[in-house]
């Protein structure tokens, strides 16, 4: 006979509750497996949401036995070794069906922190040289392997405390694109985060670089913009 | 219970670095009453006479304890914000720190 899981599934949004289900156990099994297991074999009403399955999307971030985890990459042996299973939608975000959880805000915090690249020069110009060893260069390589699972916003309890922080994860884009030589607005992306829900708001408790599936480390990130935000503000800058 | 998305060092130094952080902010009150009653010798007196008590010379190694620890976690994140990042040195830069005031505080106290 083959062993069976004991999974506990949140259905439905704020007000819902959570169903039980047995899932058979497999070796090398993922915890996206689990989910999808269910919504072919049990309950095909059951909501969530994947792309690629291989760590790369960022869509498949769920609460797994309370932390945050990239669901599709996240074995069960290594989370469940008692055979118990309790599957949520991420924190901080407004849940729509079961374990889906609404990303809009999340996103919209990557542009209030100033994350997209504003471009100095056109593409007429000669291209700006960046040495793979300068200093910016490696703070940047740092930051920009994420790949927007709101991992971090999740686990993160400032933003739990004031929904209008800007998060770990807009913040460590808005240190890799402070280190992007070839940006041209250094001061506007300073005041993009150093107003009221920006990096001051930061304390500093690392579970957004504890919980980083890629292994970024925001509050470094945060740290950085804290240093730059202070030094601009000295200098009258920002 | 503590969540387990909370269950890692750098969240139990927030929480260390906040409790002492606010016990001391009841203690602070207290501590200037004592000391605003030296205007008055005799009142100053009695308040210095209760310290003499073993629980109260207990709470004020308690006390001592917890600004060492505030002080730690403090120094901590001034490290961590301003002094260039590396991982795990830092928690044991703190830990050290943390010993050696915990042990002057004891000594200071004449506990040890
Ligand atoms: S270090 Fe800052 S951004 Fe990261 S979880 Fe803590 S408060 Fe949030
Ligand atoms: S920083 Fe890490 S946890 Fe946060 S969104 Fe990017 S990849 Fe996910
Ligand atoms: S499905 Fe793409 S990261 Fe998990």
């Amino acid at each position: 006979m083959t062993r069976e899981l004991d999974v506990k599934i949140k259905r439905g949004g704020d007000d819902g509750g959570y169903e039980n289900f047995r899932v058979p156990q497999r070796e090398n099994q993922t915890v996206l497996d689990v989910v999808t297991w269910i919504q072919r074999e049990a309950d095909p009403t059951l909501t969530y949401r994947f792309a690629c399955r291989v760590g790369v999307c960022g869509s498949c971030a769920m609460t797994v036995n309370g932390r945050p985890r990239w669901t599709c990459r996240t074995h069960v042996s290594k989370v469940a070794g008692d055979g118990r299973l309790v599957i949520e939608p991420l924190e901080n975000m407004p849940v729509i069906k079961d374990l889906a959880t609404d990303m809009t805000g999340f996103f919209e915090k990557w542009q209030a922190a100033r994350g997209r690249f504003e471009a100095a020069i056109s593409r007429d110009d000669p291209l700006v040289p960046i040495l793979p060893d300068s200093p910016e260069r490696r703070a940047a390589d740092a930051a920009i392997e994420c790949i927007n699972c709101a991992v971090c916003y999740s686990a993160c309890d400032v933003v739990s405390w004031d929904q209008d922080y800007l998060g770990p994860a807009a913040l460590n884009r808005a240190w890799a694109a402070l280190n992007d030589v070839r940006d041209g607005d250094r001061a506007g992306l300073l005041r993009a985060v150093s107003g009221d829900a920006g990096c001051g708001n930061c304390h500093s408790h690392q579970s957004c670089a504890e919980h980083c599936p890629v292994e970024i480390n925001p509050t470094r990130s945060i740290a950085g913009l804290k240093r730059a935000s202070l030094v601009a503000l000295l200098k009258g800058e920002r | 219970m503590i969540r387990p998305s909370r269950n890692h060092p750098g969240f139990w130094a927030f929480l260390l670095h906040r409790l002492s952080g606010l016990a001391l902010v009841l203690f602070l009150p207290a501590h200037f009453l004592v000391l605003g009653s030296a205007i008055n010798a005799s009142a100053f007196d009695a308040a210095i006479a209760w310290t003499d008590r073993p629980l109260v010379k207990f709470g004020e190694w308690g006390i001592v304890v917890l600004l060492a620890l505030h002080m730690t976690g403090g120094i901590r994140l001034l490290a961590l914000e301003f002094l260039p990042w590396s991982e795990g040195q830092k928690a044991r830069i703190a830990i050290g720190i943390g010993a050696a005031l915990l042990f002057g505080a004891a000594l200071a106290l004449g506990l040890v």
